[in-house]
């Protein structure tokens, strides 16, 4: 069998904006150590990333957003001139290093695809990838370059294979459904929080692709306190459905985790248990469909602490053939990190059973969000019915 | 703004004597559901699919049903048509669209027909108004209702190096108070929600039912 590969660098940790911003990865330092703290890590597994070519880059792109971004850091550039392009705001502040860090993000899950489409992986995962708010002209949502289009649109490229991307982020995955919304070849499901309010705003229902792409963009979105019961139905019913209609030769999935009850930037109020969950049922689909081909990345989780090491050890674990049920954390990851963290750590792997508070107006949220689920599933049905004879 | 900046000027037409079963099928080939009736260059009716519908029940037996699909335009037609000038103001079409009960108006210039415009034309511009066509998200506070309020908030947004995309101000049940409606080119908004809060005005929200705020966290 192939080998599973983490993608992984220290200098993915200087991707940092700035102190006080939500956008923090220390979250990989902190995943790795539970993954270890877990034996489930053969440090064989680990790959280096590599840095994305310009030429790579501009498939997804234009040419002088990556010349600014390479420029930001230099002092030279107004702020008007860097606001055009989304940069110098308080999502999106330039830090030193930017483009080469950035660089090196999309380079990683480039070389995440790689491994898979070569063979020479059976899966792969990129945690510091999943920028998927970044525009083809824009920083945007914390996202400078969009790892994930890159990816996709290096597979198209070399291999011309057929890509389901899916993302499990709270917010819409904007960036990447723009990217390919008019490639029939790539499909794009999302599910996140409605965007009435949250941003980006976008992931409507009816935003369904155009031109050759109509009907390979698929949203789901949900209400604001959604809890696991109505999150997992609506996952459950549409993904493998999804699946089975496109016929994809490769999944690459985002696994942004901040659609959590903990999460402080979406209203969202799921638990662990999605983030178990939802790797088991793409691991699955991937060997099902796609001869294991399964490239994922990481993405949103504002809660370094105690949502984003736990819904990542759920995911390697799963990837590696290694699955974690309810467990205690060891004691030796508590010891190491309490003393920084402003919360108290979680004892164990997942949530206890009555560790939130039910939220008001469930049965409201429930009934809509099914109503919601049953008009994807009418879109999700026209997807390749023009080939079905 | 003005009817011009947003009616269709490239217009779909029938004339007086086109049969109902020939503007059915102009409305479906054009995608549209309401057709000017031209005669000569004077504008002298409107057909909509509502009204061609109603005047083809589907409880006649199909030869009454072909009798009547031949009958021209004209006899089901709305005339005179409520029509607005390219130089009105959109709220002022979109009265005269939901006083009347009406989901498009002719634009005449004089007596030449230079557009149409239509209720999802105005929807259209509407999420324009409401900023959803930038990634963005929606703040909304309860300030105090006097001179300079807005500015105070806005200023809370500059102050953070975040862009607003659109602003409303709604009426507040509370004597005294409106509500400010934002939507905001920013993902983060714990800092500004604090400094707004901070400032004495009151968000709405965003708001979490996930109990305590963390603070920043490092
Ligand atoms: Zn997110
Ligand atoms: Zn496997």
């Amino acid at each position: 069998m192939n080998p599973v590969r983490l993608i992984y660098s220290e200098d993915f940790l200087h991707y940092r904006f700035n102190d006080s911003h939500p956008f923090n990865n220390k979250r990989l330092k902190l995943t790795l150590d539970l993954i270890r703290s877990f034996h489930l890590l053969d440090e064989n597994a680990i790959l280096a990333p590599r840095l994305a070519t310009d030429q790579e880059l501009t498939r997804v792109h234009d040419r002088d957003y990556i010349a600014m971004v390479k420029e930001a850091d230099s002092g030279q550039v107004s702020c008007n001139q860097l606001q055009k392009y989304g940069l110098d705001t308080q999502d999106n502040p330039v830090f030193p290093g930017m483009h080469t860090t950035s660089a090196l993000i999309a380079g990683g899950t480039l070389a995440a695809a790689e491994e898979v489409m070569s063979g020479r992986a059976e899966h792969t995962l990129n945690l510091s990838g999943g920028l998927h708010h970044a525009l083809r002209g824009k920083a945007s949502g914390f996202c400078i370059y969009n790892d994930a289009s890159v990816a996709i649109a290096h597979i198209r490229e070399k291999y011309g294979a057929r890509v389901l991307y899916i993302d499990t982020d709270a917010h819409h995955g904007d960036g990447v459904q723009w990217s390919f919304y008019g490639d029939p070849d790539v499909l794009t499901l999302s599910i996140h929080e409605t965007g009435r309010y949250l941003f980006p705003g976008t992931g409507n229902l009816y935003e369904r692709g155009h031109d050759h792409g109509l009907g390979t963009s698929i949203n789901i979105p949900l209400d604001a306190f959604t809890e696991d019961a109505s999150w997992l139905d609506a996952f459950r019913k549409t993904v493998p459905r999804t699946v089975d209609r496109f016929r994809p030769d490769v999944i690459l999935s985002q696994h942004g985790c901040d659609a959590h009850h903990y999460d402080p930037l979406t209203h969202l109020s799921t638990t662990m248990k999605i983030y178990r969950e939802v790797p088991q049922i793409i691991h699955e689909l991937a060997h099902k469909y796609c001869n294991g081909r399964w490239i994922a990345v990481g993405g949103g989780g504002y809660d370094i602490w105690r949502v984003v090491p736990r819904a990542w050890t759920y995911l390697w674990a799963e990837m590696t053939g290694q699955p974690l049920a309810e467990e205690r954390i060891p004691q030796t990851w508590i010891d190491q990190w309490q003393t920084f963290s402003p919360v108290s750590l979680p004892k164990t792997l997942h949530d206890p059973e009555g560790s939130f508070q039910p939220i008001p107006r469930r049965s409201e949220i429930t009934q809509k969000n099914q109503l919601t689920v049953q008009q994807a599933l009418r879109l999700i049905d026209l997807v390749n019915s023009h080939i079905d004879g | 703004m003005l009817v011009e900046e947003i009616m269709h000027s490239k217009i779909y037409s029938v004339t007086p004597c086109t049969s109902i079963q020939e503007a059915l099928k102009q409305m479906k080939k054009h995608h549209v559901r309401h057709l000017p009736v031209i005669d000569g260059d004077q504008l002298v009716g409107l057909v909509t699919d509502r009204d061609l519908r109603s005047a083809s029940p589907s409880t006649l037996a199909p030869k009454e049903l072909q009798e009547l699909l031949k009958r021209p335009v004209s006899e089901i037609m709305v005339a005179p048509a409520i029509t607005v000038h390219p130089l009105d103001f959109l709220e002022d079409a979109a009265r005269l669209l939901y006083e009347n009960r009406i989901g498009c108006l002719p634009v005449l210039k004089g007596d030449r027909l230079v557009g149409i415009l239509t209720e999802t034309d105005i929807l259209h511009r509407l999420m324009e108004i409401f900023g959803v066509n930038h990634p963005s998200q929606h703040v909304e506070v309860e300030v105090e209702d006097q001179i300079g309020i807005l500015a105070q908030v806005a200023n809370i947004f500059s102050d953070h190096r975040v862009n607003i995309n659109s602003v409303l101000v709604e009426g507040n049940p509370a004597k005294g108070k409106i509500n400010l409606v934002f939507r905001v080119q920013a993902k983060d908004l714990s800092k500004i929600v604090r400094d707004i809060n901070r400032a004495g005005h009151r968000v709405l929200w965003p708001q979490h039912l996930s109990g305590p705020n963390q603070g920043e966290m490092t």
